[in-house]
């Protein structure tokens, strides 16, 4: 019996569970997948979650339910990779033997990183909306917060779904109109870029929405530390912003159990091949999803698309045959612009978003770079297809792993 | 866009940055310095030679990247290019401006 270990039951994890379960040969091949937790969330529902726009019920299920039966399923901590040894030790003590390996263990928030962030005043008046304690802290301090300065804050890249702090300020906005206290809310967006959105394209088209919506910005803010006591982050520069609510996105980091297996970089994210997803220092391991290093977006969508170019590279690799090198970075995602509407924007390595339609050519329904209804109504629908089709490995129709240039206005 | 730059005909793109790295020599550096209003010394040179080296490498360039590269600590490197000093070294490096998502 052969070993296949699957390192991580979140999104790409759990994909990878389901497509290798029916490629693989059962009485050859024994999959195991290993999460700490036992509780699957939606992530991408914890922009929803601090505006009250989803319960705390809708953004978490139990992840063994996700899980296809003949997969041996272990809920614990895992300590340490060994490559050498082809072993996995887990918190227990236990060891595993592999002979291929799958890393999928994501990224996490690190607000230690920066001085003065996770002080006293974390969950006080020091926000992230990226884990699921952090948004429903938030969603309890919206509910009482009378108004002041709102800061939402990007850290440094690389961050997962790096447009989720913009959506959080589209919303912010919305929210509090509703509440009928937006003149009482001033909203920046602090970013380390140098500019809320930094491709030209999507700049152009979508600058609007700022001015629009009054929020203003500050660019190239490279965070030193927060100083808590007077409510101002400082940057390397020394140009302070100053807030009575800080919503910030901590920098991501991969697990420290890269760091522990000497397998990850600076920012513990794995050393990957950007079109293969073999990992750079051993064949016999290979990373999908948010841990990796490709300079791709970290998103749901990207691993559901690199998830389809895995399966056939770990089939190839079965057969040592050449694995193919089809990985081009494409990403899809839904931008929630407030007031019911959204964008959408489609592109991959080299492609920046462009305008267009998708994913039908010059039909649509949905349209690239534009706001829309039916695009916010994609966005919501996103939620369903998660949980029913993106993480048990069914194809989406109509959506393929690689970009299509089809429909799109090119230059 | 071509433009001449240390009496070399360098390709560069609206915002400056060549686009072709091939095109790049120390004088064409020199020469985009100046136009930033910087004064190259060897400590520019040794951040320019390891961002070549992430460059070559392929490894995305951050601040953090430069708190650990053992060549400058941020607050140095704020003054040796005062601004946007990733987005300054970089250009003046004739690589492409760090990238990000959208
Ligand atoms: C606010 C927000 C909004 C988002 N919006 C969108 C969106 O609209 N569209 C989109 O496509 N994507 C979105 N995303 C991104 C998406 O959620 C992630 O890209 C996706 O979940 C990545 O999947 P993954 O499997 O790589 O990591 P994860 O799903 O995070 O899974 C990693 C798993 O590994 C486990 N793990 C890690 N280390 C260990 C260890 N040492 N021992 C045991 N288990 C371990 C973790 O417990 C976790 O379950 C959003 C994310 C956030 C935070």
């Amino acid at each position: 019996m052969k070993n296949l270990v699957i390192l991580g039951a979140g999104t790409a994890g759990t994909m990878m569970a389901n497509h290798l379960v029916s490629k693989l040969k059962i009485d050859t091949w024994k999959i195991t997948i290993i999460d700490q937790y036992k509780t699957h969330y939606y992530q991408p529902g914890f922009l929803f979650l601090p505006f009250d726009i989803y319960t705390t019920k809708q953004v978490k299920k139990n992840g063994k339910k996700f899980i296809p039966k003949a997969v041996t399923y272990i809920q614990e901590k895992i300590e340490q990779i060994v490559p050498d040894k082809n072993e996995v030790l887990l918190e227990s003590n236990k060891k595993l033997q592999y002979d291929i390996l799958i890393i999928a263990t994501g990224t996490k928030i690190a607000p230690e990183e920066t001085e003065g962030m996770k002080g006293p005043m974390w969950h006080k008046n020091i926000f992230d909306f990226y884990t699921y304690e952090g948004a429903k802290a938030l969603r309890n301090k919206f509910r009482e917060w009378e108004g002041g300065k709102l800061v939402i804050h990007i850290t440094e890249m690389p961050i997962k779904c790096p447009v989720a702090p913009l959506e959080f300020a589209f919303l912010a906005d919305s929210y509090f109109k509703n509440k009928g206290i937006r003149d009482q809310v001033d909203i920046t967006f602090v970013t380390p870029l140098d500019g809320a959105f930094t491709k030209p394209k999507a700049t152009k088209a979508l600058h609007y929405l700022l001015e629009e919506k009054n929020i203003k910005e500050v660019t190239d803010f490279n965070i030193e530390r927060v100083d808590y006591k007077n409510h101002k982050i400082i940057d390397y520069a020394d140009t302070k912003v100053e807030y009575d609510l800080l919503v910030t996105i901590p920098t991501n980091m991969g697990d420290s159990l890269l760091e522990r297996s000497g397998l990850g970089d600076d920012l513990n994210f794995v050393p990957t091949n950007k079109a293969t997803l073999q990992t750079i220092a051993n064949k016999n391991i290979f990373a999908i999803g948010d841990c990796t290093n490709l300079p791709a977006s970290k998103a749901g969508s990207v691993a559901h698309f690199e998830a389809e170019i895995l399966t056939e590279n770990i089939l190839r690799y079965i057969r040592s045959e050449k694995l193919k090198e089809e990985f081009d970075g494409h990403a899809n995602c839904f931008i929630e612009t407030g007031n019911g509407k959204a964008l959408l924007i489609d592109f991959n390595y080299t492609q920046e978003p462009v305008e267009g339609s998708f994913p039908f050519p010059g039909v649509g329904p949905l349209s690239l770079l534009k706001e829309s209804r039916i695009n916010h109504m994609g966005k919501m629908a996103f939620k369903w297809i998660y949980w029913n089709m993106l993480i048990k490995g069914v194809h989406i129709p109509f959506v393929s792993a690689t970009m299509s240039e089809k429909g799109k206005k090119l230059n | 866009m071509e433009k001449k730059l240390a009496k070399i005909t360098v390709n560069v793109n609206e915002e400056g940055y060549l686009t072709d790295f091939s095109q790049w020599t120390k004088e064409v550096g020199n020469e985009i310095a100046k136009e930033q209003e910087i004064e190259m010394t060897n400590k520019h040179w040794e951040v320019i030679a390891y961002i070549h080296e992430k460059f070559k490498n392929e490894e995305p360039l951050s601040i953090r990247g430069i708190k650990k590269s053992g060549v400058i600590n941020i607050k140095e490197f704020y003054q040796l290019f005062p601004g946007g000093p990733l987005k300054k070294a970089t250009m003046i490096a004739g690589i492409p401006k760090p990238k990000s998502c959208i």
